[in-house]
């Protein structure tokens, strides 16, 4: 018995030596995806501790819930995630293992940010045989920028909320936020009138609100199904579908984390220009913050446009 | 002992009662303060739409002036949804497993196996078969058919069954394999599961089938915990506030089923203790390590054969290291990704074995094993994978030789690979292939394997 003791005082000992030694009072966001951990840096300020589960190199689907990210979970006061089940992986399991009933679904301390903007492509029927189907939506919203403003509305009140002692700063960031983002807005929308009406083929359907803020029409996917990687016979059937003329698309678009190979061959084959965009902050070099993001896509699509692009 | 207990109950009180006063003090002040919001943002709100009006007129103005440049590019950000021209549910619940309720699913198992040497005759010596060790069935059949149901009680608590449905000798029996009830609002970062569980020792004792690398489990498994050790009784979780994890988890069980067994009528059969921790390293590695105990209480608890058992009574400790290595370049699992895992157990077993329903003899006896493997993703749907497993057993005194008990020649041993490959995240199928030198005699092992799950599927754990 005497060996029994020792072992409960050995576990009772480690967690003496796990109790918090100091106090933070900065507001922890933990954010599923970088655009939403930029975004409450803009309202928030130094007011806030933002966090981002994913980097802008990671596929966002397939993330581990990894230990790192459950202690960050169980620590947070505001947990916000783009959703529509982007998420559906790894989020669950993090927000099961991490015991912090504030931000559950549901809560003031969970904002979905896909259920305060219109969503794309929600299907009719959701089956399996049709890839990796998202019942609630396409779940990128983040790369049309008026759904950047509606979630910093969002945003800025729950935070103002969830802190009542700086909500005026919160509701003043956020303000400077939007006259800033819509600013920039209207600039974008006069650079990027050239690009409307450009056909496009993408990697996996990750641009469709970026397609339908720009007015560009995607013509085909790389990936077979969502979520399928893009197959040899799917690749050939394309090839035929666009031609080797390059005349049957504008633009060939993947994200930093899609493997280049199939934009790659198909360039070759089709003349057709392929280029990586940013999906996220921080996804390329210009993409430093959502400014950024928006300043290099658009730099990017247009560079191709006038065949300066690679 | 009892004085260290007294005080750190003291100060735990202590430490409630103050945040008690503190809330009391607070209330008055959150009301306060609640209604500056509120009046903040109806007049943020006002703001808002000023501003909006004005970037309206902005842009009324931009679109009159300069004729002809292509099409305007897109509506400006109006906030009120129905002016836009899209439709869809505005509500949605997404970080939830589905949107039935319960979340349902079913994995749909089966497997081949073939056997050099009579599977019938596959005896470790030294390591009685306890709970459902042993070798799946030769030929075709049907592993366990998995059916999950789960959702949210209410706003307190959460609940998760499990039921594989499985053929035995021709008979198909429907196990209750899970069935549990969790608390989802404690604070403190404490959680209470009550039911029937798999125990969260080790790291392979707490998945499914489905969610294994390899088509069995490690020798180890097998050899001590009778496959997976599932009991009824309560789990408690406390997640530490610290900023790497850090987990710790104690458990009382009934002690129902191998390596505890048969103590009717007394409150606990067993109990465990764990704690887990782990973090990243870069954005490329993430890691995790624990170490667990488990105390049973056995009382004529039957391994060995079926028809004439070795009966053991008295106590059992199982320690328990287990650490996970998991790479992916930048954290992009998709792409490319590599796990190494790998557990260390020990037993110590101290009672008495009784066979041929004799009275029994004091067995007093130390034993081990561990297994290591590594998978490899290296490009989207192919995993190659490979496995090593020891056993040992001290010798336990000329007395027991010949008996099931007495370890015989080298040490146990077994080499495993396979490949697998998965068209999506809800179907795989796999290879594998066991150069199995556990019973002393060398045995090779093949199977095929197929996974695929329709419905809901829930979250995998790290």
């Amino acid at each position: 018995m005497n060996k029994e003791k020792n072992i409960g005082r050995f576990f009772l000992l480690l967690i003496i030596l796990s109790l918090p030694l100091t106090v933070q009072a900065k507001m922890r966001v933990f954010a599923c995806e970088p655009e939403w951990s930029a975004l409450a840096v803009e309202i928030g300020g130094d007011l806030v501790e933002a966090t981002s589960a994913t980097n802008p190199l990671q596929d966002p689907h397939y993330v581990q819930a990894r230990p790192s990210l459950i202690s960050k979970v169980r620590k947070a006061d505001l947990v916000v995630c783009s959703g529509a089940q982007l998420e559906i992986g790894w989020l669950p399991m993090l927000l099961k293992k991490a015991n912090n009933p504030d931000v559950l679904p549901g809560k003031e301390g969970f904002l979905e940010a896909s259920s305060v903007v219109p969503r794309l492509d929600v299907p009719d029927s959701v089956d399996r045989s049709q890839g990796d189907m998202h019942p609630q939506g396409n779940p990128h919203i983040q790369m049309n920028p008026h759904n950047i403003a509606r979630v910093a509305r969002a945003l800025g009140e729950r935070m103002a909320g969830l802190d009542p002692d700086n909500a005026e700063a919160y509701l003043a960031g956020l303000e400077d936020f939007l006259l800033r983002w819509e600013a920039a807005i209207a600039g974008w929308e006069v650079r990027a009138k050239p690009l409307a009406g450009e056909r496009v083929v993408c990697h996996h359907k990750s641009w469709v609100y970026l397609e339908e803020w720009l007015q560009l029409e995607e013509v085909a996917t790389l990936e077979p199904v969502p979520g399928i990687p893009p197959t040899a016979a799917h690749l050939s059937a394309l090839l035929t579908q666009l031609g080797t003329d390059g005349s049957g698309a504008d633009v060939i678009i993947r994200s930093p984390f899609q493997n280049p190979k199939a934009s790659e061959w198909l360039q070759e084959k089709t003349g057709i220009p392929a280029v990586m965009l940013p999906l996220t902050v921080g996804g390329s070099d210009g993409a430093n913050d959502l400014f950024g993001l928006f300043d290099d896509v658009l730099e990017r699509l247009l560079a191709v446009r006038k065949g300066t692009g690679t | 002992m009892k004085a260290q207990i007294g005080l750190l109950s003291l100060a735990c009180g202590l430490l409630f009662c103050s945040q008690a006063f503190a809330q009391a003090d607070e209330n008055s002040e959150l009301d306060a303060l609640r209604e500056e919001i509120r009046l903040m943002r109806s007049e943020y709100e006002t703001r808002i739409a000023d501003l909006e009006a004005r970037l309206d007129a902005a842009e009324k103005q931009a679109a009159e002036t300069p004729a002809g440049q292509g099409t305007p590019v897109t509506a400006p950000a109006s906030d009120s949804f129905a002016a836009t021209p899209y439709s869809s549910p505005q509500t949605v619940s997404v970080a939830r497993d589905s949107s039935f309720n319960p979340a349902i699913g079913v994995t749909f198992q089966g497997q081949a196996w073939a056997y050099n040497n009579d599977p019938d005759d596959y005896v470790i010596p030294g390591f009685p078969a306890g709970g459902e060790a042993g070798l799946a069935d030769e030929g075709m059949s049907l592993a366990e058919t998995e059916i999950t149901m789960s959702a949210n009680v209410d706003d307190k608590f959460t609940a998760m069954l499990n039921l594989p449905v499985a053929v035995e000798d021709g008979e198909v029996t429907v196990e209750l394999e899970e069935a549990w009830v969790e608390t989802l609002s404690l604070p403190a970062g404490l959680a209470i599961r009550m039911g029937r569980f798999l125990s969260g020792i080790g790291y392979l004792n707490s998945r499914h089938f489905h969610a294994w690398d390899f088509a069995d489990l490690p020798l180890a498994y097998q050899a001590f915990l009778g496959g997976q050790y599932g009991d009824d009784g309560l789990q408690l979780r406390w997640l530490a506030p610290t900023d790497f994890y850090l987990e710790f988890a104690a458990e009382a069980l009934r002690g129902g089923s191998y390596p505890a067994a048969g103590k009717p009528g007394s409150l606990v059969g067993s109990t465990t203790l764990s704690a887990r921790t782990g973090g990243d390293v870069g954005f490329s590695n993430s890691w995790l390590a624990g170490f667990s105990w488990l105390h049973a209480d056995a009382d004529e608890r039957p391994s060995g054969f079926e028809e004439n058992p070795l009966v053991f009574t008295g106590d059992t400790d199982i320690y328990i290291a287990d650490f996970i290595w998991k790479w992916a370049p930048n954290g992009n699992w998709r792409e490319k990704n590599l796990t190494i895992q790998a557990e260390y157990l020990w037993r110590s077993e101290d009672g008495a074995y009784a066979f041929d329903n004799a009275a029994g003899f004091p067995w007093d006896h130390n034993s081990s094993g561990w297994y290591a493997q590594a998978v490899y993703q290296p490009f989207p749907r192919w995993r190659v994978g490979a496995r090593i497993d020891r056993l040992h057993a001290d010798i336990p005194g000329q007395a027991w030789q010949g008996t099931p008990l007495y370890p015989i020649g080298d040490d146990p041993k077994r080499y495993s690979v396979m490949v697998d490959w998965s068209n999506s995240e809800f179907s795989r199928l796999r290879f594998q292939y066991n150069h199995d030198q556990a019973t002393g005699m060398t045995d090779n092992q093949f199977a095929l394997q197929y996974i695929f799950s329709i419905g809901a599927h829930g979250a995998h754990t790290f």
